[in-house]
């Protein structure tokens, strides 16, 4: 394999939550506020970044009211409150989609692996093969209190990034247990299974056991993508050690060359080859056809929320042209793909689709056509060997 | 008859993992593939039945040690299904089974109220209790539940997602893009639950959901599960198919009702019904005697007798008379994850019943198995059916039935074309939906509380 990209192609995601990235988002005319819990709503929304041939939308979650404080509800009522759970959204919207990659939140620091690779394998058979996950690690004492299992923060917050890579294990293995061609419906001896290909996992770590086998067959990918967002040196540990795809969230192009180094320097150290991690860019993104207009915009909402907005990732102001630069230099810098926020909903969704996507085609940048059937496909990644299936024999020495 | 007619409820159950469903069938299509779901769903919505029904069972089944090969063995997650069959159905009932030992209420409320949301109300929740140490090794707290106690945690969980889907009254968002008032509450979602075994607070995610809560099923048979039923279930899916049983059953549960100040049509009572159809009646008798041949191969004889007997028969000629070894009493070592254990607690009576109904017929130990394990519910042609099922609802053996195919995913589409047609004419099943949620299908009354606001 050359490498994850076609040369000079680079891969584009957006990022679904609400109204759009912007607190005052709801407030725009064309917002849709009151369709927020409606499954039409959703499908609808990654109908259009299907369109735009995206390869794939990830659905904001977590297991807590939002809030703009990190440890606990802000008691605001001026932005969207509320969220339906992630994985079900997704799964919502396979049906209604056909090539574009799902990847809903979970917050792995509450729920069941058992559960979650269940659920996430099960996304993948009900899309065909376009199954991720993107975990999140949860500190707060606030979503803490919701299940009453445990006292967080822990005294050594990188504990939730050691749990994170247990976590993922465990999903792998599971999604591994059981080999591809298990079912065998053998009719003669009446076995449906052969169950020397259904594998025990005998997961046993500080924070759970595992035994396994998962009740659900291997998925159509193998491995479902595993995606995670990272800011700094610890996370950046755990997804290079653990994850297939890393959010990033770079101020410039320099600083996407800083990260992709430290990057790139922690997968060594983790034994992982350099073609076994994406790294995208995430940036919240306002976007208008007209010069100005996307500023002006965003200085409105600004002025309705009350404040400047502010992010933990890059923010883009200006014409779709404008943002194929930008991503242009940073692709440059090495990053292989960009998760776009849009600030707005639907304007900013459809900006992507219809302004900048023709934009980066006219450019050679994107493809024109979803090519391969999978996720992993579309990211360049091969089927997943299974851990567990014995190697082919040795082709015999002639 | 003199009272009014009696509708009847159907509903679907996907087939399962064990050796009712006949996977050896040449019409048997996969049951892991979405489109075998969409098929099924979409036969049971063209039948207009209440609901489809998963079942789920958290652990592959064990035998002395081994994965248990001989049945289907696999299946998707609950959640994800029922949410992705949501998309392709619009009437259905979505009715899933999830544990309440290795959940916890916050996440599993969560899923409920978001599948009702997306489903526009039509979430159903079948709350089982399995809570063994086998099972627990897939989860983060182990074996950690004693059995007596799965019902007080079951109790204790619903009571606390209840809590959960009543935070949010169902008048919290405004919306108002004017004076950018979202949520007319800032405290929309906040709770507070403190018990034996839940011990939580804070503020609940998902606004109340089309039906205020889903449907609540409970599907167990022991007298604690009979009660958590009728103090806090909206139907019962039983084993009691039989006129008899089902009868009995049906007056225990209801008489229970009133005790926690309930009416008798606040809780259904939904068998489980399995069913072989004919041209004739003669022609349906001799196809449910080649499925029940499918469904026991001699291994599958050995298996289900090992289970009695509690002992390694691998050697034991299915062809041949029962083994003259009689069982080993004491913990049964030899399943694993799997209800039929349970439902031969004294292994040495069952044997020496055994023994006398395989003396009598000259039956091989496949053919006793044969014999014992069960028959069809409903044996006949489509009139006979018809005709039987209406008689049981009518005389109170049932509400209605859930009834479980034996071949996936086609296995309903017959019923859905000769049965179903004659309730209809019959004037016993609805010819055509009424409502839109899963709780107007099966005439329940709305959770009170619900809805809130006058639209
Ligand atoms: C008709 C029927 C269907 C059931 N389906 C399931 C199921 O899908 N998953 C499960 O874990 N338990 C299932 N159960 C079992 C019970 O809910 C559960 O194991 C419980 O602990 C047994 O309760 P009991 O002791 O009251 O019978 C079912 C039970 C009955 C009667």
């Amino acid at each position: 394999m050359t490498g994850p990209t076609a040369p000079g192609e680079l891969r584009l995601a957006v990022a679904l939550d609400g109204c759009g990235w912007h607190p005052a988002a709801w407030r725009e005319p064309d917002a849709r506020p009151r369709e927020l819990f409606s499954g039409r709503y959703w499908t609808e929304l990654v109908q259009e970044a299907e369109r735009g041939r995206l390869d794939f939308v990830t659905i904001e979650d977590t297991l807590a009211l939002q809030s703009s404080r990190y440890d606990g509800p802000d008691g605001r009522v001026d932005q969207v409150r509320g969220r339906l759970d992630a994985v079900l959204v997704a799964a919502r919207a396979a049906p209604r989609t056909r090539a574009i990659g799902l990847v809903p939140t979970v917050v792995v620091t509450h729920t069941e692996p058992f559960h979650v690779a269940k659920a996430v394998a099960t996304l993948d058979h009900v899309s065909s093969g376009r199954a991720g996950v993107r975990v999140r690690v949860r500190a707060g004492r606030d979503e803490a209190a919701h299940f009453g299992r445990r006292d967080l923060p822990p005294a050594r917050p990188a504990d939730l990034f050691d749990e994170a890579a247990d976590y993922v294990e465990v999903m792998r293995r599971l999604w591994d247990s059981w080999e591809d061609d298990a079912e065998i419906r053998d009719v003669a001896t009446g076995r449906f299974i052969d169950r020397d290909k259904l594998h025990h996992i005998d997961f046993a770590g500080r924070w759970f056991s595992v035994r396994g086998p998962s009740i659900v067959p291997r998925p159509p990918q193998g491995q479902p993508l595993v995606t995670a967002l990272a800011h700094a040196a610890v996370p950046y540990r755990f997804a290079a050690g653990s994850v297939d795809l890393v959010h990033v969230t770079p101020r410039d192009a320099a600083d996407a060359a800083r990260i992709l180094r430290d990057l790139r320097a922690e997968q060594a150290a983790a034994g992982r080859l350099a073609e076994s991690l994406r790294v995208f860019a995430d940036l919240v993104v306002f976007l208008d056809d007209a010069e100005g207009r996307a500023a002006a915009r965003r200085a409105r909402l600004d002025e309705l929320a009350g404040r400047e907005f502010r992010s933990d990732a890059a923010v883009f102001a200006g014409t779709p042209a404008g943002l194929a630069d930008v991503l242009e230099e940073w692709a440059g810098a090495g990053i292989d793909g960009f998760q776009l926020r849009p600030a707005g909903v639907p304007t900013d969704l459809t900006a992507i689709t219809r302004g900048l996507v023709p934009e980066l085609r006219r450019r050679g940048l994107v493809p024109p056509e979803y090519g391969a059937g999978t996720l992993r496909g579309l990211l360049g990644f091969p089927r997943a060997a299974n851990r567990y299936a014995a190697a082919p024999p040795e082709p015999a020495a002639t | 008859m003199s009272s009014p007619t009696r509708q009847i409820h159907l509903a679907a159950h996907f087939p399962g993992v064990n050796n009712t469903t006949v996977w050896s069938d040449p019409r048997s299509g996969s049951h892991i593939a979405f489109e075998s779901f969409v098929h099924f769903a979409r036969t049971a919505e063209r039948a207009k039945f209440d609901f489809l029904f998963l079942a789920e069972g958290l652990r592959l089944r064990e035998q002395r040690g081994r994965i248990h090969d001989l049945d289907v063995v696999g299946r998707p997650d609950t959640f994800t299904v029922l949410a992705a069959l949501a998309a392709v159905t619009d009437r259905l009932g979505l009715a899933g089974t999830i544990n309440s030992t290795f959940n916890e209420p916050y996440e599993v409320a969560r899923q409920f109220a978001s599948l009702d949301h997306l489903s526009d109300g039509r979430a159903a929740w079948n709350v089982v209790t399995s809570w063994d140490a086998f099972t627990g090794e897939n989860f983060r707290r182990g074996g950690f539940l004693a059995e007596e106690q799965r019902y007080e945690r079951a109790e204790l969980f619903l009571r606390t997602a209840s809590e959960l889907f009543d935070s949010w009254r169902g008048d919290e968002i405004v919306a108002d893009k004017e004076s950018g008032v979202f949520l007319a509450d800032a405290k929309a979602g906040a709770f507070e639950h403190h018990d034996a075994h839940f011990d939580i607070s804070g503020q609940f995610t998902v606004p109340r959901s089309p039906q205020g809560r889903p449907v609540i099923f409970q599907a167990g048979d022991s007298d604690a599960g009979r009660e958590f039923a009728a103090r806090s279930a909206d139907a019962i899916f039983s084993r009691h198919s039989t006129f008899d049983a089902g009868q009995a059953f049906h007056a225990d549960v209801k008489r229970r009702l009133a005790r926690y100040g309930r009416a008798p049509e606040d809780l259904l009572v939904l068998p489980a019904a399995t069913f072989v159809l004919g041209d004739t009646d003669a022609q349906a008798r001799e196809r449910a005697e080649e499925v029940r041949r499918q469904q026991v191969s001699g291994a599958t004889a050995i298996q289900f007798l090992e289970q009695v007997w509690n002992r390694d028969l691998g050697d034991h000629d299915p062809d041949g008379p029962l083994p003259e070894v009689d069982p080993q009493p004491g913990e049964n070592t030899v399943a694993q994850g799997r209800a039929s254990v349970r439902m031969y607690e004294d292994r040495l009576a069952t044997a020496r019943r055994w023994r006398e109904i395989a003396e009598a017929g000259k039956l091989t130990t496949r053919e006793l198995v044969i014999e014992v394990s069960g028959r069809q519910a409903f044996v006949g042609s489509p009139a006979t059916v018809a005709d039987t099922i209406n008689r049981f609802v009518q005389a109170r053996a049932a509400d209605g039935f859930i009834l479980v195919p034996h071949i996936t995913p086609a296995g309903l589409d017959e019923f859905a074309d000769t049965v179903v047609p004659l309730l209809q004419e019959r004037g016993v099943f609805r010819a055509d939906y009424t409502g839109t949620t899963l709780r107007d299908h099966l005439g329940l009354a709305p959770v009170p509380g619900w809805p809130v606001h006058a639209v």
